[in-house]
C-alpha cells in the first residue's frame, strides 16, 4: 500500500458490477419469485382516450378491484404555489370517467401472471367513449374537448400553466436586429424505455401491521410519504425498498398510480401480491415525456451577435399531472433555462402545459433541456446561414466567457469551459480537415455535415432551486449517516436511491481519502426507508453533487472524531494526526494508531474516550447546495443517402466538463448512455398514435431504441473546471449526453444537406420525414444510386 | 404479456406432426423456431390452443441438393445455415445475401426458413426470394401431399397462405440458377435486423449485354411478396445499362400499391421502391 493515495479521479471498477454481470443482481421480478404465495396483478385499463364509465362487471366471485373497493382513498394531486398553475387531481383506479389509453379502471389478482391476464380479459368495462383531444395546440381551442370537464381553466381550454417571462427592452433589440431568424421546433413523444419496466411487490404483514412495497422506485422516502398521505394510514406502518432497478431515466421517479393500488390491494387483502409491467404497458400507460413545441425567434446583429430572444413553449403534459414534481418541472424548466450558455440581456417567453387525452408526461433523462438546446443550437446554425457565418465562429461570439453569469431570467451560472469545450471539439474532428472531405464528397454528390453542440446543464439543485418553482414539495437537500463498526468499517448510510449508476463506488472512493481507509472498507446503505435517512432519491443528476457532498460533510466529522481519540490516545494535538492508510499518524513520524483500534476504543473501550466525548462513532450530516451547471460540447459527423432519408452516423465527440471527475469510467460511462438515448431522440424513438388516440408503437418492433449497430464509437475527452458552487468540485453529468446529442445530430443532417437549403427542425428526424425533405427541396430527384 | 394456456406437442416423426395437425386442425399451429409466433402469443394476437412443435422431427433441418442443380431446403432450416450456406453459384450467393438481412444473429439462430414462408410476413426476406424464384412449396398433410408454386403460396393477405390447417411445410425446392445469372438483393429497414419498410431480390440472366430473364420481387409493397412484373418486361430484351434500370425501377414504383404504416407513408414505400430496385439491380448487373 503506497502512503497517500488518492482514491477520487482513479477509474475504479464498479463494486456493483460483479454481483450483476453474474445475474446475481436481484430486481422486483425475483423478488416477486422468493416469496411464497405471492399473487399476481394485471390491471384493466382503458382502451380509449377518453369516455365515461358506465359499468364495470367482473365474472362473479373474481378477485376484482375497482375503485369502489377502495372506498376512501384520496386522489393523488401535487400543486405548484403559482396563480398560472391548475392543479389536476388524479384518481387511484379511474371511476367515472378515463382520459387517457391505458388508464387503470379494475386490477385483478391471480396466482400467476398468466391466470391474472386471463381474468383481466373477462372485466367487461363498459365505457362511452367520447370525442378525445390529443394535440396540444389543438387543445386550446375553446371548440376542443375539456380534459377534465367541470374544472375552472382560467388561462384558456385546457391550459394548465400558462408562465411568463420578458425583460424590457425586448421589442428595440428586434427593432435593432439586422437579422431575425424564427424557427419551430417540434419534439415528438418519447417513452425513457428503462430495460426493465416498472413493478412492485406489496407485502401486507398481518402480525405487525405493516406493509412493504419493494418496488422500481427512484425516490423510496418520497414514495413512502406520498402512499401513507394517499391512503391516509401512518408513514410508520409502511416501508418502502428499492432492489436493484434496471434503469430508471426519471420514468421511475413519479409515483405510479398502479403502485398505490397494489399496496391498497395488499392491505385490504392481507396478501402479498405483485405487479411486473409488461412491455406493452409500459409504452402505452406508464408516463410518457418530451412531447413539446417551440416557437422562437431570435434577434442577430450582422456579426452574429445574440440581441434578443423570444420564445413561445407549449408542452403536451397529457391527462394527468405526475407526483410529486408536477407537469411544471418541463414548461419551467424550458423558461428558465432557455437561453442556454449564450450571453443574452433581452429575453420574453411564454411557456404553457396544455393537458391531452394522451398519456401523462414525467421527466425523462434532461427534461425539457434536450429541446431547449436543440432550439438554442439549431438558431445558432439557421443563424450562421442567414448571416454567412461559421456556425463555430457563431458561437464563440456568444457564448459566455465570464463567471459567475446570471442568465436574463437571474439563474446563475457557475464557472464552467463552454468556448474552451467547443475549441476542443473543433480539434478532436480536425474540423479543417473535415470541411476538405465534405467538399470532395459532394462533388461525387454525397451528403455528409458535421453539426455542433453546445449546452450547460444544471445539476445538483437544492432547495432553493426547487422552492423558486414554487413547489408544495420541495426536495433538494441530502443527508449522509456515517459510521465506523468497531472493526473500523465504514457504513454510508444515504437518501439518494442509486439505481445502476454506480453511486456506491463512488461515494466509497470520496470516503476513503476523507477518512484513509481503502474503498473496499466502504459500504453504501441505500434504497430502504427502515434503514436510511429520509431524502429525495436519485434523479436530476444530483447524486454526487448533493450526497457526495453530504458525505464529505458527514466525513469531515467522522475525521475530526478519529482525529480526537487518536490524538488523546498518542498524547498529540489533532490537528497534527493524519488519517491515511488505514491509521492515525501524528504528521511527520511514525506515530500512530490504526483506525480498527481506534474504533475497538470507541466501541468496547469507550472509558478511555477524551472527555465528553459519547461511545461510538456516528455521525450525520446534510448538505443543500443552490446548483451548479456542469457544461460540454457534442459534434456529430453524419452522412445522409438523400435517396433514402437514411442518416448514418460516422463519429460521435463529447467534450465533457463534469467538474472533479471522482471515476472518470463511470462519469465515462454516464455519458455514453445519454448520448445514446440523445441519438435515440433525434432519429430513432417516437411514441405514435392515430386520430383516434390508439398507441400504434406499442412494441419494440415499432417503438425503436438504437442498438449497438447504430451507435457509433463515442469519443470523450474530459475537461475539470472546479468551482465553489459544489463543496466536492464535482458537477451532476447524469443527463448531458442525452441534452445535447439531439441538437448535434440535426445540426449535423442541416449541414450535410445545406446544399439543398434544407433545416432540420423536427425529431426524431426519420428516414421517411428526411426524404421528404429532401423531395420537397429537389422535386425532380430520381432516387436511385448513391 | 403472457400467452393464453395451451397444450405442446414435440412429435418425433413428420407422421406424428401431421396426425396432430389432423386431430387438432384450427387449434393448432405449428412451432418452428418460434421467433414470430411466441410474440404473437405472448402479446395475445396469435391464441393457439396446441403447438405442435417440429423442432425435433429428424429430416426437415436439411439443405440437399436437386436435379438439376437446384436446392431443397427443409421446413426447419435456421436462417444462419442459409447464410452460410455452400450451395455453389449464384444461388447461394443470392441465399447468403439475403439471409445476413433477417433479422438480427439470435434470431438468425432459431428462426426457421419454413417458419418464415408458413408466417409469411409481407416485409420478410425468404418470402421475397421465394416468389423472386418461383420456389416450388412441398405441403403435407395426413391424408395428401401437394407442391405449390410460390406464388400461389402466398395470399395477397398478410400473414396468409393457401396452407390447410392440417398441412405442414415440409420443404421448398429453389431452381438452379445459371453460372453467369446475375443476382441483387437491397433492403431499407430503419435500423439493422428489422423488417424491411421495402426490400428487392432479383435475378438476371444475360446474353452478353443483353438482358435475356429478369425476375424482381418486392417486400413490404402489399399484403404479400410480389413480383414486378412490368419491370421485368421493361428489362427482359433490353441492354443492360444504367438507363434501363432507371426505367425498370420507375416501372416497379409504378405498379406497387403500398400501404401506409408508422414506419413508411405508401408515398415513401413508393420512392422507395425505385431506389431499392436499381440497388438490388445494380448488384445483378454489376
Amino acid at each position: 500500500m503506497t502512503t497517500g493515495v488518492r482514491w477520487t479521479g482513479r477509474s475504479l471498477r464498479r463494486f456493483e458490477d460483479p454481483a450483476l454481470v453474474r445475474g446475481l443482481g436481484r430486481f422486483v421480478a425475483d423478488v416477486a419469485d422468493q416469496h411464497r404465495g405471492t399473487l399476481h396483478a394485471a390491471f384493466v385499463r382503458s382502451p380509449v382516450p377518453a369516455g365515461e364509465i358506465r359499468s364495470i362487471e367482473a365474472p362473479p366471485g373474481a378477485p376484482v378491484l375497482t375503485a369502489a373497493s377502495f372506498g376512501g382513498i384520496r386522489t393523488m394531486c401535487a400543486r405548484l404555489d403559482r396563480p398560472d398553475f391548475v392543479a389536476l387531481e388524479t384518481p387511484v383506479l379511474a371511476s367515472d370517467a378515463v382520459r387517457h389509453p391505458g388508464e387503470p379502471v379494475a386490477l385483478v389478482v391471480a396466482g400467476s401472471r398468466a391466470e391474472a391476464e386471463d381474468l383481466a380479459e373477462q372485466v367487461v368495462v363498459d365505457i362511452e367513449a367520447t370525442r378525445p383531444v390529443l394535440d396540444a395546440a389543438a387543445a386550446t381551442d375553446p371548440a376542443a374537448p375539456t380534459v377534465h370537464a367541470g374544472l375552472d381553466m382560467p388561462m384558456g381550454n385546457n391550459v394548465v400553466l400558462d408562465a411568463r417571462f420578458a425583460t424590457e427592452g425586448l421589442d428595440a433589440a428586434f427593432e435593432e436586429a439586422d437579422e431575425i431568424v424564427a424557427l419551430d421546433i417540434r419534439a415528438h413523444r418519447q417513452n425513457a424505455l428503462p430495460i426493465e419496466a416498472r413493478g412492485a411487490v406489496a407485502a401486507h404483514d398481518p402480525a405487525t401491521g405493516r406493509t412493504t412495497l419493494t418496488a422500481a422506485n427512484q425516490m423510496p422516502h418520497m414514495l413512502r410519504t406520498a402512499l401513507a398521505d394517499i391512503l391516509d394510514i401512518g408513514e410508520a406502518e409502511l416501508r418502502v425498498v428499492t432492489p436493484e432497478v434496471g434503469g430508471a431515466f426519471g420514468q421511475k421517479m413519479c409515483v405510479p398510480r398502479e403502485y398505490v393500488a397494489l399496496v391498497a390491494a395488499a392491505r385490504l387483502l392481507g396478501a402479498t401480491i405483485a405487479w411486473i409491467e409488461d412491455r406493452s404497458e409500459n409504452l402505452l400507460a406508464s408516463w410518457h415525456s418530451r412531447d413539446h413545441s417551440y416557437r422562437l425567434r431570435g434577434a442577430f446583429d450582422r456579426r452574429g451577435m445574440l440581441l434578443g430572444l423570444d420564445a413561445d413553449i407549449v408542452c403536451n403534459i397529457g391527462a394527468y399531472s405526475n407526483y410529486p414534481v408536477t407537469f411544471g418541472v418541463e414548461p419551467l424548466m424550458a423558461m428558465a433555462e432557455l437561453p442556454g450558455p449564450y450571453r443574452l440581456s433581452q429575453y420574453r417567453v411564454r411557456s404553457r402545459a396544455v393537458t391531452t387525452n394522451m398519456c401523462p408526461i414525467a421527466p425523462y433523462r434532461g427534461v425539457s433541456r434536450p429541446v431547449l438546446t436543440l432550439a438554442m443550437e439549431r438558431l445558432m446554425d439557421t443563424a450562421a446561414r442567414r448571416l454567412d457565418l461559421d456556425p463555430v465562429e457563431i458561437r464563440r461570439a456568444n457564448l459566455v466567457r465570464e463567471f459567475p453569469y446570471a442568465m436574463p431570467t437571474g439563474l446563475p451560472v457557475d464557472p464552467g469551459s463552454y468556448v474552451e469545450t467547443l475549441d476542443a471539439a473543433v480539434e478532436a474532428l480536425d474540423l479543417e480537415g473535415f470541411r476538405r472531405r465534405q467538399q470532395q464528397a459532394a462533388a461525387e454528390g454525397r451528403y455528409v455535415g458535421v453539426g455542433f453542440s453546445v449546452f450547460g446543464e444544471r445539476t445538483g439543485y437544492g432547495t432553493p432551486a426547487f422552492a423558486a418553482r414554487a413547489m408544495e414539495i420541495t426536495p433538494g437537500y441530502e443527508t449522509v449517516q456515517l459510521e465506523m463498526n468497531p472493526s473500523g468499517d465504514v457504513t454510508a448510510r444515504i437518501g439518494a436511491s442509486p439505481h445502476g449508476q454506480g453511486l456506491a463506488t463512488a461515494l466509497s472512493q470520496l470516503l476513503a481519502d476523507e477518512l484513509g481507509v481503502e474503498p473496499r472498507h466502504v459500504s453504501v446503505v441505500h434504497g430502504d426507508t427502515d434503514t436510511t435517512p429520509y431524502g429525495w432519491g436519485t434523479f436530476a443528476s444530483r447524486s454526487m453533487v448533493i450526497a457526495g457532498g453530504a458525505a464529505k460533510l458527514a466525513a469531515e466529522r467522522l475525521a475530526a472524531q478519529l482525529r480526537e481519540i487518536a490524538a488523546h490516545q498518542l498524547e498529540a494535538s489533532p490537528e497534527d494526526i493524519r488519517l491515511e492508510d488505514g491509521s492515525a499518524v501524528v504528521a511527520g513520524t511514525s506515530v500512530g494508531v490504526t483506525l480498527p483500534e481506534i474504533a475497538r476504543i470507541a466501541h468496547h473501550s469507550s472509558h478511555l474516550l477524551p472527555a465528553p466525548m459519547e461511545p461510538g462513532l456516528s455521525v450525520s450530516a446534510t448538505y443543500d447546495p443552490g446548483g451548479t451547471f456542469s457544461n460540454a460540447c457534442h459534434a456529430a459527423v453524419v452522412e445522409v443517402d438523400p435517396d433514402t432519408g437514411h442518416v448514418h452516423l460516422e463519429r460521435f465527440v463529447v467534450i465533457a466538463d463534469a467538474g472533479l471527475e471522482v471515476n472518470p469510467m463511470i462519469v465515462e460511462g454516464q455519458i455514453h448512455g445519454g448520448v445514446t438515448q440523445g441519438i435515440a431522440n433525434a432519429l430513432y424513438e417516437e411514441l405514435v398514435t392515430d386520430d383516434d388516440g390508439n398507441l400504434l408503437t406499442a412494441s419494440l418492433m415499432d417503438f425503436l431504441p438504437p442498438t449497438a449497430c447504430e451507435v457509433p464509437q463515442i469519443e470523450v475527452t474530459h475537461l475539470q473546471t472546479i468551482t465553489d458552487a459544489s463543496i466536492t468540485g464535482a458537477k451532476g453529468v447524469g443527463e448531458g449526453g442525452a441534452i445535447g446529442a439531439p441538437a448535434a445530430v440535426l445540426n449535423a443532417i442541416s449541414d450535410a444537406l445545406s446544399p439543398l437549403g434544407i433545416e432540420v427542425d423536427e425529431m426524431p428526424a426519420t428516414p421517411a420525414r428526411v426524404r421528404e425533405l429532401i423531395r420537397r427541396a429537389q422535386p425532380t430527384t430520381t432516387g436511385g444510386r448513391t | 404479456m403472457k400467452p393464453a394456456a395451451f397444450e405442446y406437442h414435440a412429435p418425433r416423426t413428420v407422421e406424428e406432426a401431421l396426425s396432430l395437425l389432423h386431430e387438432h386442425q384450427d387449434e393448432a399451429k405449428v412451432l418452428a423456431g418460434g421467433q414470430s409466433l411466441v410474440p404473437a402469443m405472448n402479446f395475445r394476437l396469435a391464441r393457439p390452443a396446441v403447438l405442435v412443435d417440429i423442432a425435433h422431427v429428424p429430416d426437415l433441418d436439411r439443405i440437399e441438393a436437386t436435379d438439376p442443380g437446384g436446392v431443397t431446403i427443409g421446413a426447419r432450416v435456421r436462417h444462419l445455415d442459409l447464410e452460410h450456406n455452400t450451395i455453389a453459384g449464384p444461388l447461394g450467393s443470392l441465399i447468403a445475401s439475403t439471409g445476413r438481412w433477417v433479422g438480427h444473429y439470435p434470431i438468425r439462430v432459431r428462426g426457421t426458413f419454413g417458419g418464415s414462408l408458413a408466417h409469411a410476413d409481407p416485409a420478410a426476406e425468404w418470402c421475397a426470394l421465394a416468389c423472386a424464384l418461383d420456389a416450388e412449396v412441398h405441403c403435407r398433410s395426413a391424408s395428401s401431399e401437394r407442391t405449390v408454386g410460390a406464388g400461389d403460396f402466398f395470399e395477397q393477405m398478410a400473414f396468409t397462405t393457401c396452407l390447410e390447417p392440417d398441412e405442414l411445410l415440409v420443404g421448398v425446392r429453389l431452381p438452379r440458377l445459371s453460372d453467369s445469372c446475375g443476382v441483387g438483393m437491397a433492403e431499407f429497414a430503419r435500423r439493422w435486423g428489422d423488417f424491411a419498410i421495402v426490400l428487392a431480390v432479383t435475378a438476371v440472366e444475360r446474353d452478353g449485354d443483353s438482358i435475356t430473364g429478369a425476375r424482381i420481387a418486392l417486400g413490404g409493397v402489399a399484403g404479400g411478396p410480389v413480383r414486378a412484373l412490368n419491370a421485368e418486361a421493361v428489362l427482359n430484351g433490353g441492354p443492360a445499362t444504367a438507363e434501363t434500370v432507371a426505367a425498370a425501377a420507375a416501372a416497379a414504383a409504378d405498379e406497387v400499391d403500398p400501404t401506409g404504416d408508422i414506419h413508411g407513408s405508401a408515398d415513401y414505400r413508393r420512392d422507395l421502391v425505385r431506389t431499392m430496385v436499381t440497388r438490388a439491380l445494380d448488384q445483378a448487373l454489376a
